[in-house]
Parts: structure tokens; sequence; C-alpha cells
């Protein structure tokens, strides 16, 4: 062999160049690599995910409007990434240990959180809601890629307590760039340790192009760690499932991490703060609205006959369902009582914060209480 | 009581903590078969195993955040950075992760993770070798910070750490490394002095001098020279710099009416800043003079050769005692 490496795979720009099982027109497609992974998914199967891809558009949908009512502080839209955030969390186990970030609202839904759960922290209300062990998910990750090494730690932690659990470190095509997530594929690969990488490059980081990132495609990077890595289409969430129980199935063989990149698209700003208009263009935006990945799914369910009126009907009731409980939790949402801020810092009793505790306590007493009806 | 240097007393301290919790694991650099660069973690290795006795990448970031996963997952890591300059890379693992995970998963996930680094100057090391970094970590909440001084304390101290539920950086200064001691190592954790408290490591009536870690032994031999200049030092031994036991140094700064504070880190905003500024909110009617800083100067650490000169040492801190007894120094006329 030659010692001279060279790249030889395409451009990070290429898209098309991603392991598929449904094409954007909906018509399943076979893959050599990814077909055994989905042989049992049936009708109902299918349908689960399509149901699932529905909601978390709209608790997308409810976010951006109740940030825009004033209700949220600020939400960052996933539209665009359903296949990837669905198709990759429903194969997980419930045991399994996902590390989502900030965007994966669908990880969060998909792993059994409450509608309190999507919103109460964009409003400002808590940091996090849910106990992260009540369903097996850390806390959304704010600062981009620290999360990568938490799941690589939890799945040293998997190792040595001999169960075949896995940790699924989520991150985004700007996380790629961190020293964080580089680390922890050092670590992953070092120890063999049982966690799935999946990177959702979603063609931006904020402004940034994925170019500014990689030249070559993300998935590429992975073998160079030791690491085997898949690029998907992640926008068919046949293919994201397929892969995803793939890597899951390698780690818990005995076999260590596995990487996949998903090839999909940010549709929405990067939160509702940011104006995409200034730096990209609405070619690119309509080109990826045909790629869309729930229509492909109801293309495929309607040529198999699978999209009957009483299915549309229930995923529709579900849907309306599930977001009003999102926006009933954001509006009738209480600000917890003032003290309570200097709860929990610590585990154990604190000398400095007590003594802070006290004073604060006694100078808020020292206001009037507030009148009926009114607000503190 | 067993006679040990401080090293032997940390790497005992270790042992011990690993014996009692199988939840306990340590990793870092070159921890395993070496035993650390200071041979702390010498014999770990064959005693538990390379599954607890983790020889880590080379990369602080990596241990910092894989550290943070495994509190996750209900072990208590002790982490060991190299040196005292290289915990850097971890810095934002440390300050966004470990210190906040309690607190922004409202109480759910603890972080029970031991940061030891050894730490401080006076050992003629290369750049980035002899670093006190322990002001950064003193203005993170979420963090507790403690600093030893002596093998008992290095022992029990660091026990009680790796028992505590919240992370714990823990300071060991290199250049008492083989200071020796006695050591109850059969010491109930319960019955010894909890890692929050102060002690007084000597008795004193004219002034308070307030130290940490490295400079307990340079405090105590400046109180024993004031002492034939008929000053009578108060050494106090805070132990835990964050947070301060306020109570036992009030307590000692209303008695003497002076302040003295020495530190080997710079000056600026650094831990003598807070304890002068807190001491003077507590006992300002107490006070019989501008309380005194005795610190590194505010400089990056300079090259070896010349450490002795940033070091503050006992004449420097002689100096700064002459200053709140109102007798010649060296700012006499300087400042008036």
């Amino acid at each position: 062999m030659t010692h001279t490496l060279t790249p030889t795979a395409d451009l990070a720009t290429d898209i098309e160049d991603v392991a598929r099982l449904l094409t954007p027109d909906g018509e399943r497609i076979a893959d050599p690599e990814l077909d055994r992974w989905v042989a049992d998914v049936d009708a109902a199967t299918l349908r689960g995910l399509y149901r699932d891809m529905v909601l978390l558009r709209r608790i997308d949908t409810e976010g951006v409007a109740l940030q825009r009512q004033g209700q949220l502080g600020l939400w960052p839209p996933c539209q665009g990434q359903e296949a990837t955030q669905i198709g990759t969390a429903r194969a997980l186990r419930a045991d399994d240990f996902a590390f989502p970030s900030y965007r994966e609202t669908g990880v969060v839904y998909a792993r059994g959180g409450k509608p309190a759960d999507f919103v109460l922290a964009w409003r400002g209300e808590e940091h996090s809601t849910y106990n992260p062990y009540d369903i097996n998910t850390a806390t959304q990750q704010i600062i981009i890629g620290a999360q990568a090494l938490h799941a690589v730690g939890y799945a040293m932690g998997v190792q040595r307590d001999g169960t075949d659990q896995v940790s699924v470190a989520y991150f985004g095509d700007g996380a790629s760039s961190q020293g964080d997530v580089n680390e922890a594929m050092v670590f992953a690969s070092s120890f063999r340790a049982p966690v799935v990488f999946v990177c959702t490059n979603n063609q931006w980081a904020i402004s940034e192009p994925v170019t500014v990132q990689a030249k070559f495609p993300i998935a590429g990077r992975a073998p160079g760690f030791g690491i085997p890595s898949m690029r998907v289409d992640g926008n068919d969430v046949l293919a994201c499932f397929a892969a995803m129980r793939w890597a899951l199935d390698n780690a818990r063989r005995g076999n260590g991490p596995a990487f996949i990149e998903a090839v999909t698209y940010r549709m929405g700003p990067h939160t509702t703060s940011d104006d995409p208009t200034r730096y990209r263009d609405k070619e690119e935006v309509e080109k990826w609205r045909r790629r869309d990945p729930i229509a492909r799914v109801e293309a495929l369910l309607r040529s198999r006959g699978e999209f009957d009126e009483a299915f549309v009907t229930s995923v529709e009731h579900d849907a309306d369902a599930l977001a009003a409980a999102v926006r009933e939790a954001a509006t009738t949402a209480k600000t917890r009582d003032p003290l309570t801020v200097l709860d929990n810092v610590y585990a154990e009793p604190h000398s400095g914060l007590a003594e802070q505790r006290e004073w604060f306590g006694a100078y808020l007493d020292g206001f009037a209480p507030a009148a009926e009806g009114v607000r503190p | 009581m067993t006679q040990l240097t401080m090293a032997k007393a940390i790497n005992e301290g270790l042992r011990r903590a690993m014996a009692d919790d199988d939840k306990v694991l340590v990793m870092g650099e070159d921890i395993g078969k070496l035993g650390g660069v200071f041979r702390i973690t010498d014999g770990l290795l064959d005693q538990f195993g390379a599954q607890r006795v983790v020889d880590t990448p080379l990369a602080e970031a990596g241990i910092m955040g894989t550290a943070v996963g495994l509190a996750f997952r209900g072990y208590r890591p002790v982490v060991e950075i190299q040196f005292d300059g290289f915990v850097y890379p971890a810095f934002d693992q440390i300050v966004c992760q470990v210190a906040k995970l309690h607190y922004r998963t409202r109480g759910n996930v603890k972080m029970p993770i031991t940061i030891r680094i050894p730490w401080a100057g006076g050992v003629g090391a290369a750049e980035h070798h002899s670093e006190s970094p322990e002001a950064y970590f003193v203005h993170t909440s979420g963090l507790r910070v403690i600093a030893v001084s002596n093998p008992q304390d290095a022992y029990v101290m660091l026990r009680q750490a790796i028992a505590s539920d919240d992370p714990v950086v823990y300071f060991e200064p290199k250049r008492l490394y083989h200071t020796k001691g006695e050591v109850d190592l059969d010491v109930q954790l319960a019955d010894a002095p909890p890692m929050g408290l102060a002690r007084v490591a000597r008795e004193g009536s004219d002034v308070t001098l307030l130290t940490y870690g490295s400079q307990v032994l340079t405090a105590l031999d400046a109180a024993t020279a004031a002492e034939d200049d008929g000053v009578s030092i108060e050494v106090i031994d805070l132990r835990s710099i964050s947070p301060v036991d306020y109570r036992t140094v009030t307590a000692s700064v209303r008695k003497t009416g002076r302040v003295v504070v020495t530190h080997e880190a710079a000056r600026e905003a650094g831990v003598g800043a807070e304890l002068v500024a807190s001491v003077t909110e507590r006992c300002f009617n107490y006070l019989e003079a501008a309380p005194q800083r005795v610190t590194g100067h505010d400089i990056p650490y300079p090259p070896a050769k010349l450490e002795k000169h940033h070091l503050p040492d006992l004449d420097r801190i002689l100096d700064a005692v002459d200053r709140v007894m109102d007798r010649p120094n060296s700012l006499s006329g300087v400042l008036d």
C-alpha cells in the first residue's frame, strides 16, 4: 500500500452520495447495507414513524408560534430534521441513554418527553424540566459538542457495569469542528466504548455553511479515528432507522463506537432570533422542501394503500391534542418562588450559599405582600 | 498514627476510597503503570485493575467530559490533571458542565467528581508547571475548592472530597509532596473535621494571617520569626477556599484586629481580594489597620531561576505584618 493517504471521498456538498431506502418521491429502493436492518419493518411501524414525524412537526410549529406570541423567549426550529431525529431515536431501547443537543426536540419527544419538557426551558422557567433518569435522556446541551464526551463517558460506565446498553451522542455539523467531539471519538475508539455518534448535518451552523466545517464528508473522518461510519439520507426515516440499528448492534456486540452522518437540512432559522435570508438562497430552501421527510413516507404509505382516512384523521387528532397540550404547558406555567433561584447549586449544605439564602430571604420578606391577584 | 509524606497520604486516601466504594475510579494521564508523574497513584493499577485506574488519552477536556458521563452513570471519578497549567483545556467542561449539571437538572443528576490538581510553584519546574489557578474555580458557583497543607488533611480531605456528592477541586501543593507528618489512616470520616472548616494552625493575638495550601508552612515560619520580634501571629489554614469558613476567620479577626492574607497566586481578583473584602464587610469596626495582601506578582509565572522573587516568602509576609502593626516597613514614606 501507499503510505501517502489522500482524501478520496466526494466533497461535503454532495448531498446525493448517501445511503437511502426511500427516494424523495417515496419509492422504496434497495440498499445492500441497510436492507437487512429494516427487514421486519411493517406497515404499522412505518405508520408509527410517520405519526411521530407529524407530531414532532406540530410541536415545532407550536414552538415557533408560541415564541412569536411572546410565550417563549426563544425556539430552535427543527423542521426538516424529523426523519433524522425520529428515525434514530426510535431505534433505541428504553434503557439506552441519549445525549441530545438543543435542537433535538424530536429525540426528547421519542424518549418520552412531556409537553412541558419541550417548552418550559425555552420560556425561561427552568434550564430543564425532565429528570434525565426518567427517560434515559440527558438535558439538551447548549454548549456545542460538549455532550459527545458525556456520551462516551456514560458508555465507559456501561462497559464497567457489563450491560449491553448503548449511549448516543447527538450533535451537528458545526460541532464536528469542536475539540470535544474529536476527543470523544479518540476516547470512544481507544476504549471501544458502546456509543453511537449521530451527526446531524443540516448544512448550516447558524450562518456558516457546512463547507466551513468540512471540505469532505464528515462521515469520512470517523474511520480515521478507527470508527466505522455511514452517511445516510437524513430525510429518509427508514434509512436513519436502519443505520441506527446497524450502529447500535455494532455497539451491543462489543465492537465499540459507530458514526452516522445524517445529511439533512434546517428548513427554518437557527432560532427564532435568526434571519436566514441574510445568508442563504430561497432556491436552496425550495430544493430541500422537495425532499421533505414526511411527504415521502406519506407517498410510500399511499402507494401501499396504508394511508387511509381513518389513519390520517387519527394522526391529525393526536397532533392537535399534543399541540394544545404544549400550548397549555407554556401559557399556564408558573414562575418559581424567587428564593428557589438558590436551590440545587450544591447537593450538600454549603455555608456560603446558606448565608446568602438567609440574607436574600430576609430581603424578600422586607417587601409588602403582593396585592391579591397581582404577580410579585 | 503513621508517619507519611503528603504524596503517600494522598495515595493512601485514593486506595481507601477505592476499596470502600467500587464506584470510585481514577483517571488521568500516566496514572497507570507509571503511577503518575508524581507517583501519587503508585500501586493502584495492580490493586484495582485497568477498569478503575484509567490511563487516558492526552486530552484534558476529554478526561473531564468523560468523567461527567461516568458520573451520569453513577460513578465517582477522581480525575488527575497532570499539572496545574494543564487544566485549561478542561476548563469549559468544568465550568459549563461539572459545576452546573446539578443546578441545570434541578438536583436530579449529581456530579461527585474530584479534580486533583498538583499545584503551585517552588519546585524549579518548566513553564506551565507551577501555576496557581484556584481563583478561576473559586469564582465558579457549583464547585467546592479545597487546598491541603499537611499529610493528615491531604488524606482525610481527599476522602471527604470523593465521598461528597458535589464536585470538588482538590489542590495539592507540589512542593509539600515530600513533607512528612502523622496520619491517622483509620480515622472515621464522620469524626474528622468537615472539609469546609478552617483550622487555626497557630494561635496568636496581634495579627490574623490567612492562608491555604502551599503557603501554610511559610506562614507558620513567619509567625515563629515574628514571635522573636514580639508580634503574636494567629495563622489560619483555610483548607477550604470555596466556601470559606468565615465563622473561624471573623472570630480571629475580631480578636486581633489586624489581617494579612498570603497566597502564591497573582493579586488581582485573587482569593486574597475576596478574603479582604469579606473580612472588611464583616469586621470593619474591629480593624486597627487596612488588611494587607502578600501574593505573587501580577505576572505570568516566571522562569524557575527567578521564582523565588515571585513567591511570597517569610520576609514579604513579615513586611506586611509590619504594615498592619504600623512599624517601619517597605512602604514607609512611600504611600504617605
